[in-house]
């Protein structure tokens, strides 16, 4: 009889691995450790059974030996012991305690006795008579779908056992938030698809092609590995497109070949030829997707095809997360290996990527993450095996995969871009800090989006659903401390050394505590001084007692006052009770007051716009402005032309004696006592009489005009 | 004159007509040339001009040989090749080694030089462009002059050298007192006053006269040079700041309750009463105008020369006790216990800037002479050098063990703080340079703790005023070596002083056009003018100097297209755009054709013959008579204008006049 359940033991050890339950194969730890110690562990399970041979401790549960990825109460992985784990089991008390017994073994025997007996179950089942019904049944029963009433699944019912009412609600929250986004991520491509601008279409796809090969381009020359796995990608896509579109009756040669395949032989033949050809191609791809290797590549795919943008993005996205990329242990690569080999080139370069991370993040937060990466790998595959069945045929590609495709390259350069960017922030450390601070964004709003809206399915994804809530709250905590970190270098008295760009406000704070270095005076001053000196040195110590509390505040707040009332002022033209009620108590209605607010233009930017620890008056200083020159003269059309030539000081302060006096010689000097005639027509006139006017000599021969030239000329050649 | 800085600028063709349109100026090397043009032979005539002119070149090549001499940077800027050998040949054969004027560095000259020349001008007319040359011709020639006038400068400014690796923070006084001459170590001095208290201090503008009050009412002042002492009185107050008005002669005193003025005999000539409770005093020269700054929290403006108060602003800060002015645009710096440190000018209520400064109260502020940097020490025990020029931020900071209390410039940019009963002195690269604060110039340890400091105008000495009397200590590169004799000569004579005095106030600055630019006033009030222009246009209906949009004319046959009607416009708008991007390229005065027509007339004739109708033979012989004529007095006047010239124009000669 030991044997015989030996035996069985056995056999149920052999038979586990072939075990395709569904829930089963979501769970991690029956699928995902087994590649490596099956040897090991299928010796030890014989030696426990051998052990269990003197029939003592049979249902002893088999140890854990082994460091288990998951080391908590949600995730018992029953994989030592050949028996499943009944959720029942998890909750009950480790020991019985001894007092209840009996009272319990009373409890259960009330409750195995049914007091009416339920004959409509067995009714309804023996009701299943044609093989159909049959079938339908057996398909329910299998997945625990409610055969009698729509009551709720047992699935249904854990989790509303599992969970109380908070969390639910959060979590609905949280999912619809997720769905909403979808949704508007749906709405969004739908309505860019909808457009039926062909050129605009055309344009996009080329400025993706554009992109995506410059991308690939850089990507080449920085991972030469991933870059050669991209140009599969690419090629399939290339194959994909050809297959899909070409050799088909869509085209426009195919189409004109149509029309006249009714009378052409010829032509009739060639699209025959092409028909054929289209499902030879066709054909292929079939036979392709059914051989192992390609299945994953085309499920993937479909897998991105068939969910929105919103998963892709998901998929990407742990990117730029700083905590997923840091999380690289042997573990994930253990993960890794496990996965299909078609999901492997993201991680890897994720891999690539991390060896060269330096720091590790605290464990906890680690293992956390790992988690979820791991739960949300999970929900992948389950759905690639429960869509692969159904999915496999149906969908053929269409062009938007093309688009996809390059949207993934897309994002996955940009990722890689990311990372760069980000090391190399890490290497300069802190000299940008906003741009570090931007980032933990997004990854605030991953783990919502990361849910999926899907029902829960098995008990573990109840559990982890249990421990998401948990994480979620958890999650921000790190999430702001590295805010705060990031934030208080920022915070911390620069050098002066330090130099700051120009746009850049002036920091106040910097600008004040400022660590300047300390003098080392030869000569460091007595404190000792006199008895006068010390009242002030009393109110100094106390005045140094109370600095810079409230300074810079301060400061600052008069500098808003100082800009609030340099501001032109609007005017306000509105007549309360015209055109309306008036009143005490009443006012004009805000669409009046609109229309009858006259809006001052905005002045220019005032001097110390950028200068935070000045403020500048910008009002007009009046007495300064009644001596300046206000009429332009006569052949200055600007102000500048006419202020350059004012710019010179003429007055002897400035000068040397002789530029003085050559600066303000006058432009005509008469000598004293001549007589100087009145001119007359001729003077003015080029034809001038003898004019032996010696009274009149030019000084300045700068300033003579043209006419005074002429007339010199004259009397000088008379 | 204009030769030395002439030659860098290219003259483009085109300004060859605008030249000979005005009277072209004739250079004496010039006379080979024109004589050959002339077809005159240079023989007798160059050799009797050579005769008349060959006292003067004696005169010349003398003074030049004295310029060799100095050992500024002299840039010759052109190569002489106006050298010639026949004319610098004088009666005895002596050469003129140093033929023409002397060469000026282009350095030197560009310190004089004030128009802004980087802003790029509109285009303008070709009247308004002679005016802009005209204006920039006399401003190189004054900057010249001035440079050449730099040669008077013959003082050199003093300095202190560590031997290689010797910190010269660690000589002290009586090393250096040991290492100068006799009459610079008498410089060197301190008073015992032990009596009465911190001492104030304060010398006038001239450096002569030291004048200094203490804490207890003591008051005095003296020629601190040849130690001659002028009066010395016990005001029986507190005495809060002492400073001596425009000149020696007068004295006014802060004290306890009001303000007082003494002349040089310790006489009380007034006892001003609005200004009451003074802290600090500050006099700015060129307004006459005392400002006080008092407890009460008003900063007042006195005007000294007609005893009226211009303004009493109200800083709304508690109390004034730090103030210190901007010497160059005499604007008054107040530090205020909020780290703020207001800049007042009489004209406005309300501080013209506000500078937040220090985390704690400001206690000492001090501006440069060039009005670029500002010190400040504050209740942080920090102290920073501020830039002034329009930006307002902390060039360096230091952190000093005590702070410091009182702080100094000399004129020629030294730092001085004084740290209890020690003084410290920093030192820049140059003049133009912040003091650098890495490591100090000088340090000197007092019997008291610091009350006063300043340094004396054009003497290597800083005054400071302790609780143990004054001390008077040296400071190699302190002060400004040359002094001008007709703004502030040390050694003027009381007549001197009392028409130094007149001519001051003749020159006397209202005090309205304080403010923080000083070159305000030559700029033009564009506020006004736009509004004058807008009031102008309002009036009239339009505006009379805006110009009108080409409009292109009407065309037959198909030819007043839309399309030829636009492309007539872009013609045009291509041609003005082409224009402007030609004279904004190469900033020179658009060339304006003197003559239009193709007759053969000279383009220096200024009127030309072909604007005569034209009938018939008789005219053309008329005509060409004409032009005959003409030339003949083109050549008398060339003639003329070289003879003239010769004698009035100014040339290198002048240079000797001034």
């Amino acid at each position: 009889m030991t044997a015989n359940r030996l035996a069985e033991s056995l056999l149920a050890l052999s038979q586990q691995d072939e075990l395709v339950d569904l829930p089963k194969d979501c769970l991690l730890s029956g699928s995902e450790d087994e590649g490596d110690n099956d040897g090991e562990r299928e010796h030890q399970k014989l030696l426990e059974a051998i052990s269990s041979l003197d029939g003592k401790n049979r249902r002893k549960l088999a140890e854990r030996s082994e460091a288990s990825l998951k080391v908590s109460e949600f995730n018992v992985s029953s994989e030592g012991s050949g028996e499943k784990l009944v959720l029942a089991d998890l909750l009950e008390p480790v020991k019985t305690s001894s007092s209840l017994a009996t009272v319990k073994k009373q409890l259960n025997r009330v409750k195995s006795k049914k007091t009416v007996e339920l004959p409509l179950n067995k009714e309804e089942i023996e009701r299943a008579r044609t093989p159909l019904e049959q079938e339908i049944f057996n398909l329910l029963h299998k997945n625990k779908q409610p055969v009698a009433d729509p009551l709720l699944t047992p699935v249904e019912k854990a989790s509303l056992q599992a969970m109380s009412l908070e969390e639910a609600k959060m979590r609905r929250a949280e999912l619809q938030r997720a769905r909403a986004l979808q949704s508007y991520y749906e709405a969004k491509a739908r309505r860019e698809k909808k457009i039926k601008s062909k050129k605009y279409h055309k344009v996009v796809k080329k400025g993706k092609a554009k992109k995506a090969l410059k991308e690939f381009e850089q990507l080449q020359k920085v991972n030469p590995a991933a870059a050669l796995e991209e140009l599969e990608k690419i090629e399939k896509a290339r194959m994909m497109e050809r297959m899909s579109l070409k050799h088909q009756n869509s085209g426009k040669w195919a189409k004109s070949k149509a029309i006249m395949a009714k009378y052409d032989l010829e032509a009739r033949q060639a699209m025959q030829e092409q028909l054929a050809k289209n499902k030879e191609l066709t054909q292929k791809l079939q036979v392709a997707s059914e051989s192992e290797e390609e299945e994953g590549g085309t499920e993937e795919v479909e897998e991105l095809l068939v969910p929105d943008v919103v998963n892709e993005v998901q998929m990407n996205a742990d990117g730029p997360n700083p905590w997923m990329l840091r999380s690289c242990t042997s573990d994930t690569k253990e993960a890794a290996t496990q996965e299909d080999p078609e999901q492997l080139p993201e991680p890897e370069a994720h891999e690539v990527s991390e060896s060269e991370g330096e720091e590790r993040p605290v464990a906890e937060e680690e293992i956390l993450l790992r988690e979820f990466e791991e739960r949300r790998s999970l929900r992948k595959r389950s759905e690639l095996s429960q869509d692969a069945e159904p999915a496999r045929s149906q969908e053929t590609k269409d062009s938007s995969s093309q688009e996809v495709l390059s949207e993934l390259r897309v994002l996955a350069q940009k990722l890689k871009e990311n990372d760069q960017s980000r090391k190399q922030k890490a290497s300069s450390k802190g000299t940008i800090p906003q741009v570090q601070r931007e980032e933990p964004a997004p990854e605030e709003e991953e783990p919502l989006l990361l849910q999926r809206p899907e029902r829960v399915q098995t008990l573990e994804e109840l559990e982890e659903l249990g421990k998401e809530c948990f994480q979620n709250k958890e999650l921000p905590r790190p999430v702001l401390e590295g805010q705060q970190s990031e934030r208080t270098p920022n915070n911390r008295p620069d050098a002066p050394k330090e130099k700051k760009k120009k746009e850049q406000m002036i920091d106040l704070q910097n600008l004040l505590t400022t660590q300047s270095p300390s003098v080392k005076s030869l000569a460091v001053p007595t404190i000792e001084e006199l008895e006068d000196e010390e009242e002030r040195n009393q109110r100094q110590m106390i005045k140094e007692a109370f600095a810079g509390d409230d300074v810079i505040r301060d400061f600052l707040k008069e500098k808003r006052e100082a800009v609030e009332a340099s501001k032109p002022k609007d005017v306000d033209l509105t007549l309360p009770g015209w055109g309306e009620w008036g009143g005490v108590g009443l006012k004009p209605s805000a669409k009046k007051r609109r229309r009858f607010l006259i809006k001052a233009p905005e002045g220019p930017p005032r001097k110390d716009k950028n200068l935070t620890n000045v403020i500048i008056n910008e009002k007009r200083n009046i007495h300064t402005a009644a001596h300046q020159v206000r009429v332009l003269p006569y052949p200055f059309t600007h102000h500048w032309q006419f202020e350059r030539t004012i710019q010179t000081p003429i007055g002897s302060t400035w000068n040397t004696q002789r530029a003085f006096q050559k600066l303000t010689t006058p432009k005509v000097v008469t000598k004293p006592g001549h007589i100087i005639n009145p001119i007359k027509a001729e003077d003015v006139g080029y034809r001038s009489s003898s004019r032996s006017d010696l009274s009149v000599i030019q000084r300045n021969p700068k300033r003579i005009t043209t006419r005074h030239k002429k007339q010199l000329k004259k009397s000088s050649v008379d | 004159m204009e030769t030395a800085p002439k030659p860098g600028r290219d003259v483009p063709p085109k300004k060859d007509k605008l030249q000979t349109k005005r009277k072209k100026p004739r250079r004496y090397w010039e006379e080979e040339t024109v004589p050959t043009r002339d077809g005159a032979s240079p023989g007798p005539p160059c050799n009797k001009k050579n005769r008349e002119l060959r006292p003067q070149r004696r005169k010349n090549a003398h003074i030049l040989k004295k310029s060799r001499i100095s050992k500024k940077p002299q840039v010759p800027k052109k190569p002489r090749e106006w050298k010639n050998p026949e004319s610098q040949r004088s009666l005895s054969g002596a050469q003129d080694p140093f033929p023409g004027p002397a060469p000026v560095s282009v350095e030197v000259v560009q310190k004089f030089c004030r128009i802004d020349k980087s802003r790029k001008l509109p285009r303008s007319k070709a009247k308004t462009r002679s005016r802009l040359e005209v204006a920039e011709a006399e401003e190189e020639e004054t900057s010249i002059k001035a440079a050449r006038s730099e040669l008077l400068l013959a003082e050199e400014p003093g300095f202190l050298e560590g031997e290689d690796g010797e910190d010269t923070a660690k000589i002290c006084q009586a090393d250096i007192v040991e290492a100068v001459d006799i009459a610079s170590a008498a410089k060197h001095f301190d008073l015992n006053l032990r009596q009465f208290g911190p001492y104030r201090l304060n010398y006038s503008r001239t450096g002569r006269h030291l004048a200094f009050g203490g804490r207890r009412g003591h008051v005095a002042a003296l020629d601190w040079v040849t130690k001659k002492l002028m009066c010395e009185i016990n005001v029986m107050e507190a005495v809060r700041d002492i400073r001596f008005l425009h000149s020696e002669a007068l004295l006014a005193v802060a004290q306890n309750r009001w303000l007082h003025i003494y002349d040089n005999q310790g006489i009380e000539l007034h006892c001003i009463r609005r200004c009451d409770r003074v802290t600090r005093l500050e006099f700015l020269p060129f307004h006459f105008l005392l400002a006080t700054a008092s407890e009460t929290g008003f900063l007042t403006y006195l005007d000294v020369s007609v005893g009226k108060i211009v303004a009493a602003l109200n800083a709304r800060a508690g109390r004034l006790d730090v103030m210190s002015q901007n010497p160059y645009n005499a604007v008054i710096h107040l530090g205020h216990s909020n780290g703020t440190v207001s800049l007042w000018s009489p004209a406005m209520k309300e501080p013209l800037a506000k500078i937040l400064c220090h985390r704690g109260g400001v206690r000492a502020v001090a501006v440069d002479s060039t009005g670029t940097y500002m010190a400040t020490s504050g209740l942080d025990h920090q102290l920073k050098i501020f830039d002034l020029r329009g930006t307002y931020q902390p060039l360096s900071t230091r952190t000093l063990p005590h702070g410091a209390g009182h702080l100094a410039f000399s004129q020629r940019g030294l730092l001085v703080a004084g740290m209890g009963d020690v003084v410290n002195i920093w030192a820049g690269q140059g003049k133009a340079s912040p003091p650098s604060l890495e490591q100090p110039y000088l340090t000197h340890r007092l019997s008291g703790p610091v009350h006063g400091l300043q340094f004396c105008p054009f003497e290597d000495v800083l005054g400071v005023g302790h609780s143990g009397g004054i001390t008077s200590m040296l400071v190699p590169g302190a002060g400004e070596p040359n002094f001008d004799g007709l703004e502030s000569n040390p050694y003027r004579s009381r007549k001197q002083r009392q028409e130094w005095e007149v001519k001051a106030l003749l020159e006397k600055v209202p005090a309205e056009l304080i403010c923080l630019d000083p070159r305000a006033l030559a700029k033009v009030d564009v506020i006004s003018l736009e509004q004058g222009k807008k009031e102008r246009i309002e009036r009239l209906g339009y505006d009379p100097e805006a110009k009108s949009p080409f409009q292109p004319k009407p065309k037959q046959k198909g030819r007043s297209s839309t399309a030829s009607l636009v492309k007539r416009k872009r013609k045009v708008m291509d041609e003005e755009h082409r224009v402007d991007e030609y004279w904004d390229g190469l900033g020179l005065p658009q060339a304006t054709p003197s003559c239009l027509c193709l007759c053969p007339c000279q383009p220096a004739t200024s009127h030309c013959p072909c604007v005569l109708p034209l009938s018939g033979p008789q005219d053309k012989v008329r005509q060409s008579l004409q032009q005959q004529q003409q030339q003949q007095q083109q050549q008398q006047q060339h003639k003329e204008v070289k003879a003239k010239s010769t004698g009035a124009r100014p040339s290198a000669l002048d240079r000797f006049v001034h």
